[in-house]
């Protein structure tokens, strides 16, 4: 068995049986379990490396040939799969407390497959079209048969459309500046593309006018899921990128261009996230933030860099998660989600309450809480390097606290004779209680991603070096 | 000396066949456009890649074309007086935004044959003028068809020169499968919300 087989065809082919053969009730165990499966298997067995099981000796090879391409994963890959699909079967369980059809898993495995292609495949450039095909992917989970397309996934689709010639066209110049670096021309010409490629696809402002929109016309799970899935394998695209053009590393002027994008999409995701009276539309502006955050770490001028982006990439998961998952069981009691809609669900609702509340103190940089400890470490590190722009990312966080003070304020807001009641199903309390657990237990015990961390820096040949 | 000239021919029907797209308010002569036009730019491909995966793009592209036809041709009269009310709407406009890509191309195109010498000025040209159209064509339209001709002219648009400096097979099967997803998703995204809700939940 190689390992592409097993965390790329597999995982789509059974994408694919559980679209056309089986129906809602089973679909979210069955995907679910496959994610889990497969990230214990990159947990527990080393790719490239020959295990003794009993009698048996077990090597998962590293490789196949695809059309003359090799797609590789090698033993580095082992603990970002293992994350990346430990994540996914949390998203894909998620969707029996959240009611989303079985299309969400099919659809859901087969982007998981697609993105962990992104990864495997040489020339890593190729990615961007494997990122292409995964976002197309999405598009049937954001808008269902019986919905006419808002706005906001036409937007997605052309954006996401835009990303991937820039970025095919920058790689190949890209190749060129390396042969001859002081052609500034060339080498102007390669950063602003490869710079429009990566703020299409990061939504960096003024793009990230999509997901808000997505947000209210779409379902939260869906567009949850798209906001985490994406994101997390462009930055890795992003951080290939850097590892692989010295002169991308080594240019003051794109650290800074990366760092500023990252500092305007927090301070301003933050803001409008402070203004907004609608839950879906408070997280699309969370996530904007996020992924302002992770443009923040790549960003930085220091050598701990790489370790600081993967920081930010595991609790962001269970965060989008637990906060989809959420407002998807609001959206089944107040359509809108709007804060007229909501108020005083909390009394009804009371463990969809804590846990969106929590998440979204966590992504706030809530101390004790996920989003704590990336957050540190980050402050620690911009502050060394500028004192004014960490002031700007205290902005931003402290817009989303606002926001989050706000919705915890509309959720409780209820007249006294109603009576508290627990209307969540079991496995919409058990779902949401892992959730906050895992928060808890990142943001309390952050050392529990070390053995994810420590090697995942290794994927890159020459980032934080 | 007859292929170059062939190579003018087809970035000429490309020129005429993305204005025909962008001003046409009735969807089967855009559609008929966009076959011509797929047409054109397999000439133009072919120019740098081998005739078998200049065929598979042609191929898909009118596989394309096919499924938009068939669906459009399923929808109710409704939803065609809804989608068509955003044309006929400033012709002239968009005549003049194509002049102004015309104008784009033609400066450009010998500037890129320059840095990039044996792209041929034809397929440059061929290429540059298809992402002008549809970037022009996204910038006018919010109808989902408008919209998916838009992505697919500028997809056509950058294969074609992206073609003179990439060969690799997988390339051209993932360019493909991106065409023909853009195709199956503007047909889905066209008939979204037209058909009744079917299984439980969605009721």
């Amino acid at each position: 068995m190689s390992a592409p087989i097993l965390w790329i065809v597999l995982p789509f082919g059974i994408g694919v049986l559980i679209l056309f053969l089986l129906r809602d009730r089973f679909s979210a165990w069955i995907g679910g379990g496959t994610a889990a499966i497969l990230s214990l298997i990159a947990l527990i067995f080393p790719i490239d490396t020959a295990l003794l099981v009993g009698s048996i000796s077990v090597k998962i090879a590293p490789a196949i040939q695809f059309f003359g391409r090799s797609f590789e994963l090698n033993t580095a890959d082992g603990p970002l799969l293992a994350a990346f699909y430990g994540l996914a079967a949390f998203w894909f369980f998620g969707t029996e407390a959240s009611g989303t059809a079985n299309r969400f898993v099919s659809l859901g495995l087969m982007i998981v497959s697609l993105l962990t292609a992104s990864i495997a495949v040489e020339p890593f450039l190729y990615a961007a079209l494997l990122l292409m095909t995964a976002a197309m992917l999405v598009i049937p989970l954001l808008v269902r048969s019986y919905q006419k397309p808002g706005k906001g996934v036409v937007r997605f689709l052309i954006y996401q459309t835009m990303a991937m010639p820039f970025i095919l066209f920058s790689g190949w110049m890209l190749a060129g500046v390396e042969g001859s670096p002081g052609n500034l021309t060339a080498t102007t010409q390669a950063g602003t593309m490869l710079g429009l490629g990566f703020a299409f696809l990061f939504a960096v402002f003024p793009l990230y006018n999509w997901i808000p929109m997505l947000m209210e016309e779409s379902s939260p799970y869906a567009t949850g899921f798209l906001l985490w899935a994406l994101p997390t394998f462009t930055a890795i695209f992003a951080l290939g990128f850097l590892d692989r053009y010295t002169w991308l590393r080594t240019t003051p002027q794109l650290a800074n261009a990366i760092l500023f994008s990252g500092i305007f999409m927090i301070a301003s995701g933050g803001f409008f996230a402070a203004l907004q009276r609608h839950l879906g539309r408070i997280l699309a502006y969370a996530a904007i933030a996020e992924v302002g955050l992770l443009l923040v770490a790549m960003g930085l001028r220091s050598s701990e860099f790489v370790e600081i982006t993967f920081l930010t990439l595991i609790p962001r998961g269970l965060e989008l998660t637990v906060w989809a998952l959420a407002l998807s069981i609001f959206k089944r009691e107040a359509y809108s989600l709007r804060f007229s809609d909501v108020q005083g669900l909390a009394k009804k609702y009371p463990a969809a309450t804590i846990a969106l509340s929590l998440a979204h103190l966590s992504m706030a940089g809530f101390p004790l809480l996920a989003g704590f400890p990336p957050r540190l470490a980050l402050w620690t590190e911009l502050a060394a390097q500028s004192l004014t722009l960490s002031l700007w990312v205290i902005i931003g966080m402290a817009g989303l606290l606002a926001a989050a003070i706000r919705t915890i304020a509309v959720l409780v807001m209820t007249d006294l004779e109603t009576k508290w009641s627990l209307t969540e199903t079991w496995v919409q309390t058990a779902m949401l209680g892992v959730g906050v657990i895992g928060l808890f237990i990142l943001g309390m015990f952050p050392q529990a991603m070390q053995p994810f961390l420590a090697s995942l820096p290794t994927l890159f040949e020459h980032l934080g070096q | 000396m007859s292929v170059e000239i062939i190579s003018w021919v087809a970035a000429g029907l490309i020129l005429i066949a993305a204005t025909t797209i962008l001003i046409s308010a009735d969807w089967r002569i855009s559609l008929a456009a966009l076959a011509i036009q797929y047409l054109a730019a397999f000439w133009l491909v072919t120019r740098h890649l081998p005739l078998a995966m200049g065929t598979v793009k042609l191929i898909a592209g009118w596989m394309v074309v096919a499924i938009l036809g068939m669906t459009r041709l399923g929808l109710s009269e409704l939803d065609k007086e809804e989608m068509d009310t955003f044309f006929p709407r400033g012709i002239w406009f968009r005549i003049v935004l194509m002049g102004v890509v015309t104008l784009v191309t033609a400066g450009a195109a010998p500037q890129i044959e320059e840095s990039i010498p044996g792209m041929g000025i034809p397929v440059i040209a061929g290429g540059i003028l298809l992402i002008g159209a549809g970037v022009v064509h996204l910038g006018v339209t919010s109808s989902i068809l408008r919209v998916t001709l838009g992505l697919l002219t500028l997809l056509a648009g950058f294969e074609i020169l992206y073609a003179a400096i990439e060969s690799a097979i997988l390339v051209t099967g993932l360019l493909a499968v991106v065409n023909l997803g853009l195709g199956i998703l503007g047909a889905y995204l066209l008939v979204a919300g037209s058909s009744p809700l079917e299984t439980e939940e969605e009721l």
